[in-house]
């Protein structure tokens, strides 16, 4: 079995998790930016956080042979200080050259707040201003619905943005029919308590074909599983899917996604 | 997968699901302490769950949401319990 996890926060996670990573058949990390579980205090702390997801993050992970992407924004969890926001917005250009930078991301919003609102938009000009691909952190629990809408209207407001170059995250049974039927795609996050299940993600693979979806992890700090994508490629297996159709699934789809960004390239050995 | 095989393969966890959920009920009912709107949504999950001949995730997801459509003029927490208070 071969795999991409397009969603982990390593930076949070021990080496051990590399290595079990590379043990099941991962084949390249993707890592958004987020909230560290505490607020930054100033726009060098951002400075500092980007230079770990792109310059030591990326030579941990390949101590494990492990190819190391990221993406970069202010998480939807700080964005209610808009004087920050912006100061940190500023600082991403010079960093988009980044070899390992893929995109404008997660970006999103939390509790669906005016200022989440205006900082999300910040973010998506950005994007459109760079030609960048754009990950999309949905809300948790009560807040997902009401924030996948007030996103895709932002998103689909502006003209620059193809429907086609934004993955909108942690979709769920509720979320899921809006993000694919205006285009995007979906990223269906699997964890042990909130988001989704592996038996529910095959549920909705089989509901919507899966042509656009794919799965992550999300592992960070808090309770997360980083081999949740092979668990739920075995869920897949007992359900009937084929190794072709799951190899389409947990690798292809990934790749065909995150390749619209020239930087994201397997090396020989990982494919 | 026919429904013979789901059942082979999910009954067992969904049975301990549900044998979990009335305990949780009933650990609930034998608690004292004020109406808690958590509970007020949980119940209405369950009349859901009996309601919907199909589509019961997604209706079950949708009533433990906010139902407005309006920008909150202010976020004054990060964080998210599961259930709409009834305001923001």
């Amino acid at each position: 079995m071969r795999y991409i996890e397009p969603h982990a926060h390593m930076v949070s996670r021990v080496t051990d998790d590399y290595q079990a990573m590379m043990l099941a058949g991962c084949a390249a990390v993707c890592e958004p930016a987020f909230w560290a579980g505490f607020d930054r205090s100033s726009a060098a702390g951002f400075h500092d956080y980007f230079c770990q997801l792109t310059e030591h993050e990326p030579r941990r992970a390949a101590k494990f042979g492990l190819p190391h992407f990221c993406w970069l924004c202010i998480n939807p969890k700080e964005s209610e200080d808009v004087g920050l926001a912006r100061e940190v917005i500023a600082l991403i250009p010079k960093f988009l050259e980044r070899t390992n930078v893929l995109g404008i991301g997660e970006i999103g919003l939390n509790k669906n707040s005016r200022n989440e609102m205006a900082v999300l938009e910040m973010h998506v000009d950005l994007a459109a201003r760079h030609n960048q691909l754009i990950l999309v952190h949905t809300p948790h629990l009560e807040d997902k619905l009401k924030g996948t809408r007030l996103i895709l209207d932002v998103l689909r407001a502006d003209s620059r943005i193809k429907p086609e170059r934004c993955l909108i995250d942690h979709v769920e049974e509720h979320t899921v029919k809006l993000v694919l039927d205006h285009g995007f795609w979906g990223g269906m996050t699997l964890y042990p308590e909130t988001k989704c299940t592996a038996a529910r993600a095959v549920d909705m693979i089989e509901q919507y074909s899966g042509e656009r979806l794919w799965m992550n992890s999300a592992c960070d700090w808090g309770v997360s599983v980083p081999l949740a994508i092979p668990h739920a490629a075995l869920e897949l297996r007992r359900r009937g899917h084929s190794p072709a159709a799951i190899d389409r699934l947990i690798y292809q789809n990934p790749i065909r996604f995150l390749s619209q960004c020239p930087k994201f390239k397997l090396p020989e050995e990982n494919r | 997968m026919n429904r013979k095989q789901l059942l082979d393969l999910y009954y067992l966890d969904a049975r301990a699901k549900v044998i979990d959920l009335a305990a949780f009920l009933d650990r609930l009912g034998r608690a004292e302490g004020e109406s808690d709107f958590r509970l007020a949504a949980f119940q209405q999950a369950l009349v859901e769950l009996q309601k919907c001949p199909s589509a019961r995730a997604e209706r079950v997801l949708t009533v433990l949401s906010d139902p407005t459509s309006d920008p909150i003029p202010v976020a004054t927490t990060k964080a998210a319990c599961g259930a709409w208070p009834g305001k923001n």
